[in-house]
């Protein structure tokens, strides 16, 4: 007992990053063990240097970079119109209470609606076009980066808000220096939440659907009995989906750089 | 006269909506468009009855048995993870990175590990929606109040009491915002599964209108996804607020001081 909680303590005393890669490193090892080992069929789980090097083949091929150009567009593009007219409907609804109230029951019963009910929508109207991607990555999204917009600017600081009307800030004046500031670090909460989501629906309206782009990529190696590049490929979506929480996490630390909860986290 | 208000807010934009929708639509002859008392009538002859339990039912239950696994498996090992710095610090990137697949691309991993059946199904929503509740349930442990954990250990409370008593509720709030996202993830990975690999079940059921143009149908199955959605987030609210009770009324305290 005494033994097992000093060496707990001596291994908590390594820097976290050290632990963080022995993670990885073990995390490889269990997955390279396990089908060599024969505990699992390598047909069916290859070991972790083969998809590695599959991977690291990949990288080097044009239609890699093709594929991740086609997830991404139907990302961005995605999220952009998603989150912009999130932010303007957000703070029209949220500044008004008659049109908060008239409009709460509409939006809770919309937002649960799963967007993949939209699949077959989405391939009657479009097809196999960027456009379906986009239709399903604005619905999912949109309610994420809403919800999070209408929080904040409920959020508003009556006192702050009060005096700003009181030294005569116009409507606009008030949504800018008032309004926008406090709202901010929720729209960022739902602009990471929308971004995660939006990646999930990109890639599975390239899955089921078969627009073209990784998803895609990877229901054609798994119908083809490419299981080694299917995992690969499933590998790369992984470290886009790092990527982008990486970026989102990055961007929302310089936006909100004057924040306190910002401000406090680097100074502890 | 209050309820009578209560009441418009409640219904009036969505009854306007539906008014707007049934004028575009009565006299349109497009193809993909239906009028609401054509799908409402669609709805009922499609899904009342038979259908019902040869094809939502099944899907219900598969998904009811992925949350039900997911909730716990990432809640218990969550707390396990997250009362040990040590462990969270070796965990953590393999788990950021878990997190970060997309989790529709597991239903073709899953389906040449496990083959095309239930298990596989049940599998897929559980390696999709454990991660925010894994993750949610680290982190809130993690956070729980330094002072408490110290009067506890005075206390000398420890053990299973400690965890029940001391780090659950702490962590609640934290765990109930990621199994709010589990529900929804849930959601869709069952559709995804069956639209993908299936022969029965809602999403395969729905696709099957979609490929033979039976435009109505498949919108009323859409309907039947949507009240499913609408349905999970109300009884996840009505959870909620059981659990969260005191947290809830703290908060109003907090915001009236």
């Amino acid at each position: 007992m005494s033994g097992s909680r000093r060496r707990g303590s001596r291994l908590a005393q390594l820097p976290s990053w050290v632990l963080g890669l022995a993670g990885i490193v073990l995390f490889l090892l269990v997955w390279e063990a396990v089908p060599r080992l024969g505990l699992a069929d390598p047909e069916y789980l290859p070991p972790a240097s083969d998809v590695l090097q599959v991977f690291a083949r990949g990288l080097g091929l044009t239609s890699f970079w093709v594929a991740v150009g086609h997830t991404m567009t139907g990302w961005a593009l995605g999220l952009a119109i998603a989150s912009s007219a999130a932010v303007v409907l957000g703070l029209v609804i949220g500044s008004s209470p008659f049109l908060r109230r008239a409009t709460h029951s509409t939006i809770e019963f919309l937002r649960p609606i799963p967007s993949v009910a939209l699949i077959p929508l989405a391939v009657l109207l479009f097809g196999v076009s960027l456009k379906s991607t986009l239709l399903l990555v604005v619905y999912a999204s949109f309610w994420q980066v809403l919800i999070q917009v209408l929080y904040g600017v409920t959020d508003v600081d009556v006192v702050a808000s009060n005096t700003a009307r009181s030294y005569g800030l116009g409507r606009l004046a008030r949504v800018r220096y008032v309004v926008w500031p406090t709202t901010l670090p929720y729209l960022m909460t739902g602009l990471r939440l929308g971004a995660a989501v939006a990646l999930i629906l990109a890639v599975t309206s390239e899955l089921v659907i078969g627009v073209p782009g990784l998803g895609h990529e990877i229901a054609l190696a798994q119908s083809g009995g490419a299981v080694t590049a299917m995992y690969a490929l499933v590998l790369a979506t992984g470290l886009i989906g790092v990527a982008i929480n990486m970026g989102v996490r990055f961007v929302e630390r310089r936006v909100l750089a004057w924040h306190p909860s910002v401000r406090g986290e680097v100074h502890a | 006269m209050k309820m009578l208000t209560r009441l418009g807010y409640l219904l009036g934009l969505p009854a306007l909506l539906v008014l707007v929708w049934y004028l575009l639509t009565v006299n349109s002859d497009s193809f993909f468009v239906v009028d609401p008392v054509t799908l409402a009538r669609t709805f009922v002859d499609t899904w009342v009855g038979e259908r019902f339990w040869a094809d939502v039912a099944p899907s219900l239950v598969r998904l009811a048995v992925g949350l039900v696994l997911a909730i716990s498996l990432g809640i218990g090992l969550g707390l396990l993870i997250g009362s040990s710095r040590a462990l969270r610090s070796l965990t953590e990137p393999v788990l950021e990175f878990l997190r970060a697949i997309p989790p529709p691309v597991l239903v073709p991993i899953l389906m040449v590990l496990v083959g095309i059946n239930n298990q596989m199904k049940v599998l897929v929503i559980v390696s999709g929606a454990i991660w925010p509740v894994l993750l949610n349930t680290v982190e809130g442990v993690r956070a729980v109040d330094e002072v408490l954990l110290d009067t506890g250990r005075v206390y000398r409370i420890n053990g299973w009491l400690r965890v029940t008593r001391l780090v659950l509720p702490a962590a609640a709030p934290q765990m109930m915002a990621g199994i709010r996202q589990a529900l929804s993830i849930g959601l869709i990975l069952m559709v995804i599964s069956e639209m993908f690999a299936s022969s029965s079940g809602l999403g395969f059921t729905i696709v099957q209108f979609q490929r033979s143009f039976a435009v109505p149908e498949m919108w009323s199955g859409v309907v039947v996804l949507g009240l499913i959605g609408v349905a999970l987030a109300f009884l996840f609210q009505f959870v909620e607020r059981r659990v969260l009770r005191w947290y809830h009324g703290l908060r109003e305290v907090d915001h009236a001081g």
